[in-house]
């Protein structure tokens, strides 16, 4: 549906987008995520046809960005990082402006619009003025603004920046009910928000791709080794060596400054489960387990390990089921 | 042609939302009243002592034609207000993103934006007709002369305001725009200044250049292809300079 090739962006000596190439399939949704001045809005610029790319090509919905740009526009709805409002209208005057340069038939406007404003809930602010809305309708807005000529592609600057904890998750709610109906990509650079929205993750640096993958294939992938928590009241017990002993166990180290608590962290091969054994070897022991518990890399880990790293680690993408 | 319509329609609409039309057309009926009252009163001076020797009077040539060549000054002044927000104020606010990404061309919205303005200016000109109501009511004077001069306003309305287009697209900040429009509006008008003083061929071409010059002959109740052609000719330039700015900040992002 969205298909960008070897996308590159030059502002005079700066290098804002290199070399950026990625795919979104149908009716998914397509995380952006990176640290602030990455390259993802001037890439979500190039899609949407807002400047030109300095090298490379752009695909939306089957028409290239540079050379059918009309056709691709028609068929892209983009929320900016900023809601382009205009404070003297009121929304429904707004949005009514935006059916018609959107190209929504004059019979249809009224109820489309009506229907977008319902499904954004700013129906109870119709008739106030778009300077007057609080930040949290502004978004609203701006997303109706976004769906109004219902785009088969939707890209998305930060929908959720600025808003409160409720309205963030009546957005994300609503961004994942635009899916399947809509091609979404959506950047941001808070990473809940990708595990919790986003199917697959593109993670950008410094202009470049140095990720793509799904959320949980990346936390995976990254991690390389299964690391376990493990705690056990062994009182003047030499715990570490015991556990290195177990077949599978890589490595055990403390989890803890004081190695007299007795809180390790224990490293295994990929893909072996030691859990069981581990538990069965403590027990046998006479040893109190007291936890045991999986560590999961966050993505925030993996996001600070593909971001801060130099160079950074080339992950290709998994085949994908 | 739709698209054109929509946005000629926002920007009207943006006009009368905020105080800015309101201000623009008072600040234009109100001189335009005033040079109106000076030169009927002089008129009526003039022609009562001309009835007592028996003499013929125009009012087209006599009030008319200096009152509109007074407002083609006033516009002058006027229309850097209308044209400054135009592009500077969308940068500004962000609000171009939506035009750009929208599927409109640029030349649409650039001739959407310009109509607009150009209807501002027109409900600007429809008030200073009221005064000219009064002088059917009470003579009658010809109207063929009269339509001329408003078609010579139209259009160097038009041309001042596709500069104040192109001027406004160069810069996100609306003062600049307005303030750098008002200086070229006037370099525009005094050009023609030195074509009295200056040798005969720099003469002929400020002569040439200076836009309120072309109305001269609008005013008489002329209309000359060559001066329809000059303010022709300065819209397209105007609007292709946009266009050319508008592409170019594209570019450079």
């Amino acid at each position: 549906m969205i298909e960008v090739q070897h996308l590159t962006k030059r502002y005079g000596r700066v290098t804002a987008v290199d070399d950026v190439s990625f795919r979104v399939e149908r009716g998914e949704i397509l995380g952006f995520l990176g640290p602030n001045g990455a390259g993802k809005t001037t890439t979500m610029r190039i899609l949407t046809g807002y400047m030109p790319a300095s090298d490379g090509r752009a695909t939306v919905a089957g028409f290239d960005v540079f050379d059918h740009p009309i056709e691709a526009k028609r068929r892209t709805g983009y929320l900016p990082e900023t809601p382009p409002l205009y404070p003297d209208m009121t929304v429904r005057e707004y949005l009514d402006f935006v059916a018609r340069i959107k190209g929504v038939a004059a019979a249809e406007r009224r109820a489309r619009v009506d229907t977008v404003m319902q499904r954004t809930r700013v129906a109870d602010m119709a008739t106030r003025h778009c300077g007057k809305l609080s930040k949290g309708y502004r978004q609203r807005v701006g997303l109706a603004q976004a769906i109004l000529h219902n785009p088969e592609v939707l890209i998305l600057d930060e929908p959720t920046a600025g808003l409160d904890p409720k309205q963030i998750i009546e957005t994300r709610d609503l961004i994942r009910g635009l899916a399947g109906d809509h091609t979404i990509i959506l950047s941001t650079h808070i990473l809940p928000e990708v595990s919790q929205t986003c199917q697959r993750v593109v993670i950008i640096n410094k202009g470049r791709v140095v990720a793509v993958d799904t959320p949980e294939n990346l936390t995976a992938r990254l991690q390389g080794t299964e690391t376990l928590y493990v705690h056990v009241d062994a009182p003047g017990a030499d715990v570490g060596s015991a556990l290195t002993a177990i077949p599978g166990v890589t490595r055990v180290a403390p989890a803890d400054t004081r190695p007299e608590t007795g809180a390790f962290e224990v490293e295994s091969e990929r893909g072996r489960d030691v859990r069981r054994d581990l538990a069965r070897d403590i027990v046998t022991r006479g040893w109190g387990l007291l936890e045991l518990r999986p560590m999961r890399m966050s993505l925030e880990d993996v996001f600070l390990q593909v971001t801060t790293e130099e160079p950074a680690p080339a992950v290709e993408e998994a085949p994908r089921a | 042609m739709r698209n054109v319509i929509a946005i000629a329609d926002k920007e009207l609409r943006s006009y009368f939302a905020s105080p800015i039309a309101y201000i623009i057309i008072g600040f234009f009926a109100l001189p335009f009243g005033f040079f109106f009252y000076l030169y009927l009163e002089a008129f009526l001076r003039q022609s009562m002592q001309m009835a007592q020797y028996g003499g013929n009077q125009n009012v087209n040539q006599q009030v008319i034609r200096y009152v509109l060549q007074n407002a083609s000054v006033i516009i002058l002044f006027v229309m850097p207000m209308i044209t400054m927000r135009t592009y500077a104020e969308e940068k500004r606010s962000g609000t171009i993103e939506l035009l750009l990404t929208s599927p409109v061309t640029d030349v649409q919205i650039i001739v959407g934006k310009f109509l607009g303005a150009v209807g501002l200016y027109i409900a600007m000109l429809l008030v200073t007709m009221l005064y000219i109501a009064i002088l059917f009511v009470f003579g009658n004077p010809e109207w063929r002369p009269l339509i001329a001069a408003y078609l010579g306003l139209l259009l160097m309305g038009g041309a001042f305001l596709s500069i104040g287009l192109f001027i406004s697209s160069t810069t996100d900040n609306q003062i600049v725009a307005g303030i750098i429009t008002f200086v070229v509006f006037l370099l525009l008008w005094i050009i023609g200044w030195f074509a009295d003083s200056s040798g005969p061929v720099v003469g002929a071409v400020t002569k040439y250049l200076s836009v309120t010059e072309h109305f001269d002959d609008f005013s008489k109740g002329v209309i000359d292809t060559k001066d329809v052609l000059y303010y022709a000719s300065l819209i397209t330039f105007g609007l292709f300079l946009t266009a050319k700015s508008v592409d170019s900040e594209r570019w450079r992002g």
